[in-house]
């Protein structure tokens, strides 16, 4: 198999192996896996640079009173902190693992649309350079928290909200290219034989939240749109003084928000509904019963949007529907957990770094899913909207959640990728220092938010001081775990042992079957699916 | 296997893309589609509280004497709008469909000639719909001279129909200075 895919190679006039040397094979290449690779490496600098905000987000909250920060500094580090983490760090990690991994999972030779491809990424530092270089100018960045909520954004911007604006704009055409690429990819390049149920789950999540994405993406572009002209061309979309209405802001906003949340954790099951059967050497319990509870988690996030709003003065009637709507998808979700826990039920297991980080992604994600079980009733919300509680909550989802998931992934990969295997003593290192701390970082949150402590603020009331200290601890130690990692990857890239060309025992799938480190061009000649 | 997969894949790319980027577009529409829907869903429901921007007719259904409605106003000046304004009284209590007039106060203190607009909203949102203002200020919008004042007319019913359990509601108007966007 390995042997035909090679000697193929160098018949196929298309793809002979001159790579261009230096800067020029970056920015030129249509690869999938140096676009990968770009990817990830983007996302990670993103991720140390929303990092850096979140220390000085922590630092600030070390003690009550303001001691390093001004307040305004401090809305701006909130907000660029969360736009960074979203569309810098989670969103282009997972789509430079799609990236990589996806033509090699279902025997393609490249993504359908390389050189969009191309594109795609390499708008992406402008957008992130515009954003940033706000923050630098005399006015300040983007203060109005990510949700960008009018009349924050329009009446009283600082003047940053054309930079904010735009850099969304670039990020969401973007997402909407990377998203339209895996759509058509995974459609139309798929190995003879393999049908959409027997994709892969990965490529199966990825594929769901590519058409989230064509679907919320657009949406978020028009909100943009409508706060800029609302701020700069007089238009009166969310402003009340011109027959406009600043709560329809948040209608359109969650809209988008909503399906975004799953565009950013539906990657992430696919990721440990991978790495799991491998090193529980059993094949994935319920394969089938995941694939339907992946869409009905999509569909159901386009009908749960108010539940972010339920302190606007909505109607009964309109609490009650959004409440159930919420509830519900606990049903598909915990369909998955089921079939997680129920795939290393009696496996032979082992506890390799993605092992470690998928488990702790299960049981971590779950905590997290079950304090949005308690914010999504609507009497209960009232109490913990705009808390602490729910700054715990979707940094259980996203941290302990998603960005556990992109660890996992990379661990399991990185041998593929660079054909050495990684540290495991460094990597196991990582893991461990990652989940103590994040649980110091975290968990305590829950405990303020219930206490009453608002969340976005850059002072607290006395009583807070406790538990915010050990906050901020944990929050320096998780960011220094995090060097742990690039010191792993930096290692794994220069040497280290020989990786064959599966090197877990229990793996499964088209992408272990090509050498490793994976040759510039695989499945020139599709594969052949039993 | 389907008529598609036939078809060359470069060709299934391009039909792939073609009805993707269809769909981009669609809902970039859909997203400002989303304002009028929201009008239009607010107003068949009554959920946010807005009232009628034109004038209603007269109320024909006669007077239900049985129920007392207790009608609070609210006013407020927007950041920005240095005027004054103030309802006459702070609530009335009215019977179903008996008509009230009220006088709202304004005086411009902005220092500069100046043009206002109020905006009105009725709590609890489900009441909106019931309440029928046959002659009302926030219509139109209101030029006043520097320190100039006036007295501003409300004239209005609660509708017949009202629902039995709300016995209360409170009518709020916010007043913006739109001077600059109404010269524009």
């Amino acid at each position: 198999m390995t042997t035909a895919t090679e000697t193929l190679e160098h018949h196929d006039d298309d793809h002979h192996d001159h790579k261009m040397t230096g800067i020029k094979r970056w920015l030129y290449t249509t690869n999938h896996k140096d676009i990968g690779s770009l990817y990830l490496w983007f996302s990670f600098i993103m991720f140390l640079t929303g990092g850096a905000m979140a220390m000085v987000i922590r630092a600030e909250l070390f003690q009550p009173g303001l001691q390093i920060i001004e307040p305004d500094f401090f809305n701006q580090m909130t907000t660029v902190h969360g736009l960074i983490m979203v569309f810098g760090a989670i969103m282009p990690a997972f789509t430079g693992l799609a990236n990589w991994m996806l033509p090699m999972m279902i025997g393609a030779p490249d993504m359908a649309l390389p050189r969009l491809n191309n594109w795609s990424f390499w708008i992406l530092p402008f957008a992130f350079a515009i954003l940033l270089s706000s923050l630098f100018m005399e006015s300040g960045g983007p203060n109005f928290g990510w949700t960008f909520y009018a009349p924050l954004s329009t009446t009283y911007s600082n003047g940053s909200t054309a930079f904010f604006v735009f850099a969304v704009h670039i990020m969401g055409i973007s997402s909407i290219m990377g998203a339209i690429n895996i759509v058509v990819t995974i459609m139309n390049l798929r190995a003879p034989g393999m049908t959409y149920m027997k994709m892969p789950l990965f490529v199966w999540t990825f594929f769901i939240t590519a058409y989230l994405l064509i679907a919320v993406m657009p949406v978020l572009a028009g909100t943009v749109t409508m706060v800029l002209t609302d701020t700069y061309f007089g238009t009166s979309f969310f402003n009340a003084a011109g027959g406009g209405d600043p709560v329809m802001f948040q209608h359109i906003f969650w809209f988008f928000g909503h399906p975004e949340v799953y565009i950013m954790i539906l990657p992430a099951f696919g990721i440990v509904s991978t790495i799991i059967p491998a090193f529980a050497r059993k094949p994935l319990f319920g394969y089938s019963s995941m694939v339907y509870a992946t869409s009905s988690i999509a569909f159901l996030s386009f009908i749960v949007w108010a539940h972010h709003m339920f302190t606007t003065g909505m109607p009964l009637a309109g609490e009650l529907f959004f409440m159930y709507c919420t509830m519900l998808i606990a049903v598909p979700t915990g369909v998955k957990v089921f079939n997680w826990v129920a795939t290393m039920w009696q496996g032979s297991m082992t506890f390799e770094t993605p092992m470690l980080f998928s488990i702790a992604f299960v049981i971590l994600f779950t905590i997290g899913g079950f304090s949005g079980l308690m914010l999504a009733m609507t009497p209960v919300d009232f109490q913990y909207h705009d808390t602490y509680f729910v700054v715990a909550h979707f940094h259980y989802v996203l941290v302990t959640g998603s960005l556990f998931s992109i660890f996992a992934g990379a661990y399991y990969w990185l041998p593929k990728w660079t054909g050495h295997m990684y540290s495991e003593k460094l990597g196991k290192l990582h893991f461990w220092c990652s989940l103590i701390s994040v649980n110091l970082l975290f968990f305590p949150m829950h405990f303020l938010g219930l206490a009453g402590m608002p969340r976005r603020i850059p002072d607290y009331a006395l009583q807070f001081a406790d538990f915010n200290k050990w906050v901020s601890i944990g929050g320096f130690a998780f960011g220094l775990s995090q060097l742990i990692f690039l010191v792993v990857v930096i290692k794994c890239i220069k040497g280290g042992e020989k990786a064959p060309a599966k090197p877990w025992d229990g793996a499964e799938g088209l992408e272990w079957e090509v050498p490793s480190p994976a040759p510039y061009h695989t499945f020139s000649t599709p594969p052949e699916i039993k | 296997m389907d008529k598609d997969s036939v078809k060359p894949v470069d060709e299934r790319v391009k039909k792939g893309v073609t009805k993707l980027l269809l769909t981009v577009f669609a809902m970039f529409a859909f997203g400002f589609a989303l304002v009028p829907l929201y009008d239009v869903f607010c107003d068949i429901t009554g959920l946010n509280g807005k009232t009628a921007t034109t004038a209603a007719t007269v109320n024909a259904d006669g007077i239900d004497t049985s129920r007392t409605i207790k009608v609070q106003f609210i006013s407020r000046t927007a950041q920005g709008a240095a005027w004054q304004f103030a309802p006459e009284v702070n609530s009335i209590e009215v019977h179903p469909g008996e008509m009230k007039f009220v006088k709202f106060y304004a005086k411009n203190e902005s220092g500069r000639d100046g043009i206002a607009q109020a905006v009105p909203s009725v709590s609890p949102g489900l009441a909106a719909s019931y309440f029928q203002k046959i002659e009302c200020f926030c219509f139109n919008q209101q030029p006043l001279k520097s320190t100039e004042e006036v007295w501003m007319p409300l004239q209005f019913y609660v509708d017949i129909d009202l629902p039995e359990d709300i016995n209360e509601l409170t009518l709020s108007y916010t007043l913006y200075d739109i001077t600059d966007s109404a010269k524009s």
